[in-house]
């Protein structure tokens, strides 16, 4: 670690997995739920967890974004971060906000939240996702500009390089596209029309940005390959995500009351959203291949590997499975959806987030990597969780077929409880890969355990 | 770059085999709207293009024997083109629009409004991409040794063009 101020991206980190933590039990309480319908009802219903599952999600990726622009821009500016305090002073707000929001989810009933919270001043709540009370949103606003500033402010006033710029304008875009989710038109086909600007334009647009620019920055620094090459790579894969992902945005709109020409911008241009989540793969295998180095930190070029392979199988197949409209029409909103959404988020967003803690832990502990027993147990944390989502997500994708085809296709179309029953086999198994995917989570967080026989 | 203009090309033949396919499902609807479209401002646009993708050629050439000036006049009169193009294709566009047709009319006019607007973006950008190779033609950022931007503009240009003469057909003139 080059800068002292780099060492608050430590705090984000521990946060972020802390909730990433509280995301798995909350996954597994929910994944039981689906077969035991009255599990933990009425103190924790489906619908609770299923919030604190997501939101959890959003707000441990949002802290680990912050923590990996905390860690990387000093670094790539050349000067310590504009306000080490803001930062910190920023992360108790949003640790305490998030922290608020979650007892008001599991307290009281989500009504009551919404009447205590003033939702009626300015309604924004009771969207999937955005359930946020409109202060909690309000309190989000207020970080993430603080959050700007003091990133943009060490990034104009230092050094430029294009990870820098690409990344702060991903962070600019969240910023931004964040603001619609105060947008809540009357009209129901209007209010799901920019609700997906917040959603699909973060997870399909500038969150890409984020990512590209995080795993560019560890190969820079694990590979030692020239920066003009890995530039390069992150102008084609930004304009092909941009190109793809910005219209690509109409594969939400079908059959929503949006016009009918959307199913066709819609099919096109998402139909080539995996181009660049394969150009990542193609960028992090060259780069490592053409490593001019062995950087000793094993574990996290591992990560970095299988981010990119991840990234295109979640986001890039597994996307484009469902969506061309013709398709779509039969598995819109099934398990097929939540296949996809659980690997995408983990191959693209959590192993990245973990890719950079895995780098830059041992930095900020004054060592480049962990003893070779850490690196093993991380490697194997790795494993465990890679391979448990993609059996999550095959269990899902049988479920999602089964459902669409008794549900859906079939000339005798089942109801969807009894269809629920018939695919409960999948659930169950889909329960026990995410067991295996929690401890897993724990290992990873126990390689990262200070050696007991370090050096005072 | 290459990447880039492939990737672009990509998109377009996509749109351009989606089109076909569903021509394929409805012949007569696309044949019967087809006939309402300006093929005479079409053409006209087709030539201009063309022309345009001359004056860009000449461009290529000036620089490879070091002549900037002549390099930045040849550009500045590719985005001439370029403009001319973007007028002509707005008066067509306004023209249908004053009739109240709009991406929701028909399928037809839904992929005719389409092609045609994101080809319009594109020529836009093209004339942007000229503009700025121009600009630094001028301040004499090239030479006869050294005009890979020069070269990457005219590429960029060229494709705009290849788009332009496979819509222009396809749309407005196969039946």
């Amino acid at each position: 670690m080059q800068y002292q101020s780099q060492a608050v991206a430590k705090l984000y980190f521990t946060a972020a997995m802390a909730l990433f933590l509280a995301q798995i039990v909350f996954g597994l309480i929910m994944g039981l739920q689906y077969v035991m319908g009255d599990f933990l009802f009425p103190e924790i219903p489906f619908n609770v967890a299923r919030m604190v599952h997501t939101n959890t999600l959003i707000v441990w990726l949002l802290m680990g974004f912050m923590g990996a622009a905390y860690y990387l821009v000093p670094e790539e500016s050349g000067r310590e971060l504009y306000s080490p305090f803001l930062a910190k002073l920023m992360f108790w707000i949003f640790l305490v906000a998030a922290g608020l929001t979650v007892v008001g989810y599991l307290a009281v009933p989500y009504a009551t939240l919404a009447k205590i919270t003033g939702n009626d001043l300015l309604p924004t709540m009771g969207r999937e996702f955005l359930e946020q009370p409109t202060i909690t949103k309000m309190g989000i606003v207020v970080v993430a500009l603080a959050f700007l500033y003091n990133i943009g402010m060490t990034v104009l006033t230092g050094r430029k390089t294009v990870v820098t710029i690409v990344l702060l304008t991903g962070l600019l875009g969240l910023a931004v596209f964040f603001l619609f989710s105060f947008y809540n038109p009357d009209n129901l086909v209007k209010d799901k029309y920019f609700w997906w600007w917040v959603v699909h334009l973060w997870v399909e647009g500038v969150w890409e940005l984020i990512l590209a620019s995080i795993l560019a920055f560890v190969l820079i620094k694990t590979t030692g390959v020239d920066r003009e090459v890995i530039e390069k790579w992150l102008y084609i894969i930004i304009a092909m995500t941009l190109i793809t992902g910005i219209i690509g945005t109409g594969h939400h709109y079908y059959w929503i009351g949006t016009p009918g020409y959307w199913q066709w911008w819609g099919s096109i241009f998402s139909a080539l959203e995996p181009i660049p989540f394969f150009m990542l793969t193609l960028f992090a295998f060259n780069t490592i291949n053409k490593r001019k180095r062995e950087h000793p930190n094993k574990a996290t070029v591992l990560w970095a590997m299988g981010t990119a392979v991840m990234a295109f199988l979640g986001a890039g197949v597994w996307g484009f499975m469902h969506t061309l409209a013709p398709v779509n029409y039969y598995t819109h909103g099934t398990q097929i959806t939540a296949a996809h959404g659980h690997m995408a988020f983990y191959g693209a967003y959590a192993m990245v987030v973990m890719t950079i803690i895995s780098y830059a832990v041992p930095l900020m502990r004054g060592q480049e990597a962990k003893s070779n027993g850490k690196q093993v147990l991380e490697m194997w944390s790795f494993w465990l969780m890679t391979v448990s989502i993609v059996f999550i997500t095959l269990f899902l994708t049988g479920a999602g077929i089964l459902q669409t085809y008794l549900q859906r296709y079939t000339d005798t179309p089942l109801s969807f409880m009894v269809v629920q029953e018939k695919i409960s086999l999948f659930y169950w198994m889909r329960e026990a890969s995410g067991v295996v995917f929690f401890v897993g989570a724990i290992l990873f967080l126990l390689s990262f355990l200070p050696d007991r026989k370090a050096a005072a | 770059m290459w990447i880039f203009i492939l990737a672009e090309l990509l998109v377009f033949a996509i749109f351009f085999s989606s089109y076909a396919f569903a021509r394929s499902g409805n012949v007569e609807l696309f044949n019967h709207y087809q006939q309402t479209l300006n093929r005479n401002i079409g053409a006209a646009n087709t030539v201009i293009l063309l022309t345009g993708s001359l004056f860009v050629v000449l461009a290529v050439q000036a620089v490879k024997v070091g002549k900037l000036t002549q390099c930045r006049n040849w550009l500045l009169a590719g985005v001439g083109s370029g403009a001319l193009f973007v007028i002509l294709k707005s008066v067509e566009f306004a023209d249908k629009f004053a009739q109240g047709i709009s991406l929701s009319t028909n399928t037809f006019y839904m992929f005719y409004l389409s092609l045609t607007f994101f080809h319009f973006m594109h020529v836009i950008l093209g004339m942007i991409i000229l503009a700025a190779v121009a600009w630094k033609a001028q301040a004499g950022d090239y030479s006869a040794a050294e005009h890979t931007g020069v070269e990457t503009g005219a590429s960029y240009w060229h494709m705009v063009d290849l788009v332009w003469v496979v819509l222009f057909p396809l749309v407005y003139v196969i039946r």
